[in-house]
């Protein structure tokens, strides 16, 4: 009997010996982060807008140039709980005034914090490390650009076994890679561009991807829609399928994207406004790029 | 002047297609409101092509759009009664039957921006922009996800 319990707690041991080193938070290599470029203020503000960080980032309800303003608390209610989003003006303490681009960098490329612990992925990381380093320094130059505010946003409030940030390491191996989505097979430089956008920076399939019970994206239902990943409804099907948005000139894709309004003239609702909004202020030849690539990915059926 | 012409028999057209269509939904108070949806929808259509210069601005059709928007305007008020919370896949949001102070001021609001008097095309573009700006307010408010 003693013999048993001995082998079970040395098993236990290795057990905790190998969940460590495999939730162990990773970052960038040190060749990665001197490769870095000195960040681009100006052209970071169309990454920032791509990117869509004050739809989650500013104030609730702010509104035109108070949306500049990243002071945090917006509620995301999920399935885990409820994820509030951080400051991250660049205030020193209560923001990321402090932080170096390779805190950054780290942040939005693989997920880890300055202190090398787990972001949630309520923080669409999975999206944003498939940015190319030069666009995460141009963000982080403009978002150092922007007013200050010593607001400190409350934490999460998540049940067990969500609280633990360590297991996060173990859903990132599995859910986090740079990898592009699709795999598209062209050259044609618009459809690669609206690729980099929806899968990268706009982070499209955080919500019109449906997730499964571990909260990862199925891959095979990409942009098909699905339950909404926070708050009430379901996201609509934007794949070029009959459920979704094939109906949809490419013309009229990249119009809605300006103007909030569909084909029909229905116009869009929910949270899609405040992104909607953000794809306003993006080129015209970006928002052609990204309904480009909608129309050049498989269709697939909504689900039930 | 042909274009214009045709401008107002569609309108026509879609007004006598919804008031058929809301006849039949009688009695269905989330299906009538879709109807009264559509129209406002047919309106903003018809508006855009009128604001964008694609058909020739004609006084009666731009009076007209915002007529119809503000018909709709104040049916709202009522077409969201105690009970036609779901069904008909109604993404009406519960936030209207929690917070009816909030939403009926925003319905006031769209009654009021819709309420203007076109006098030339500059003055329908602004009332115009003016009207259609409550439709994303207000989705995004009262509206879930869909």
């Amino acid at each position: 009997m003693k013999k048993a319990l001995a082998v079970l707690a040395f098993l236990a041991v290795v057990a905790a010996g190998v969940f460590y080193g495999l939730t162990a938070p990773n970052r960038l290599s040190a060749e990665e982060i001197d490769a870095l470029p000195t960040g681009d203020a100006l052209k970071g503000e169309t990454v920032f807008w791509a990117g869509g960080c004050a739809s989650c980032h500013s104030a609730p309800g702010a509104k035109g140039d108070a949306k500049l303003v990243l002071s945090g608390g917006h509620e995301l209610k999920t399935p885990f709980g409820i994820f509030r989003s951080p400051n991250i003006s660049p205030h020193a303490d209560a923001g990321i005034g402090n932080w170096s681009p390779a805190d950054f960098a780290n942040a939005m490329l693989k997920g880890t914090s300055p202190n090398g612990s787990h972001y949630y992925p309520a923080f669409p990381y999975t999206s944003y490390a498939r940015m190319t380093p030069g666009d995460v320094v141009d963000l982080f130059a403009y978002i150092l650009t922007l007013p200050k505010s010593d607001q400190v946003a409350a934490d999460h409030s998540l049940g067990f076994p969500f609280n633990i940030r360590r297991g996060l390491g173990l859903w990132k191996r599995v859910f986090l890679s740079p990898d592009p989505v699709v795999d598209l097979a062209t050259s044609d430089a618009q459809v690669l561009r609206g690729q980099y956008l929806v899968e990268g920076p706009g982070h499209c399939g955080a919500c019109h991807t449906p997730r499964n019970l571990a909260g990862g994206a199925v891959l095979s239902n990409w942009l098909g829609g699905g339950p909404a990943p926070e708050g009430d409804g379901r996201i609509p099907n934007i794949t070029p399928h009959e459920s979704g948005i094939g109906s949809w000139s490419a013309a009229e894709i990249a119009e809605s994207l300006k103007t909030g309004f569909t084909p029909s003239f229905d116009s869009f609702g929910s949270s899609m406004v405040a992104v909607q909004e953000n794809m306003a202020r993006l080129t015209e030849a970006d928002r052609a790029a990204i309904a480009a690539y909608l129309k050049a990915i498989k269709p697939v059926a909504s689900a039930k | 002047m042909q274009l214009s012409r045709l401008l107002k028999l569609s309108l026509a057209a879609g007004l006598f297609a919804a008031a058929v269509g809301t006849s039949f939904a009688a009695g269905n108070p989330a299906s009538e409101r879709q109807a009264l949806m559509k129209n406002v929808g047919a309106a903003t259509k018809a508006g855009a092509s009128i604001a964008k210069g694609e058909v020739e601005f004609d006084l009666v059709a731009a009076q007209l759009v915002l007529h119809t928007m503000n018909g709709s305007a104040l049916g709202f008020g009522y077409m969201f009664p105690a009970g036609s919370e779901t069904g008909s896949e109604t993404e009406a949001s519960p936030k209207i039957w929690e917070d009816r102070a909030g939403f009926d001021a925003a319905v006031n609001k769209f009654v009021a921006d819709t309420s203007a008097k076109v006098t030339d095309l500059d003055s329908f573009k602004a009332a115009f922009g003016a009207a259609t700006a409550n439709c994303s307010s207000c989705h995004k408010a009262w509206r879930v996800k869909k």
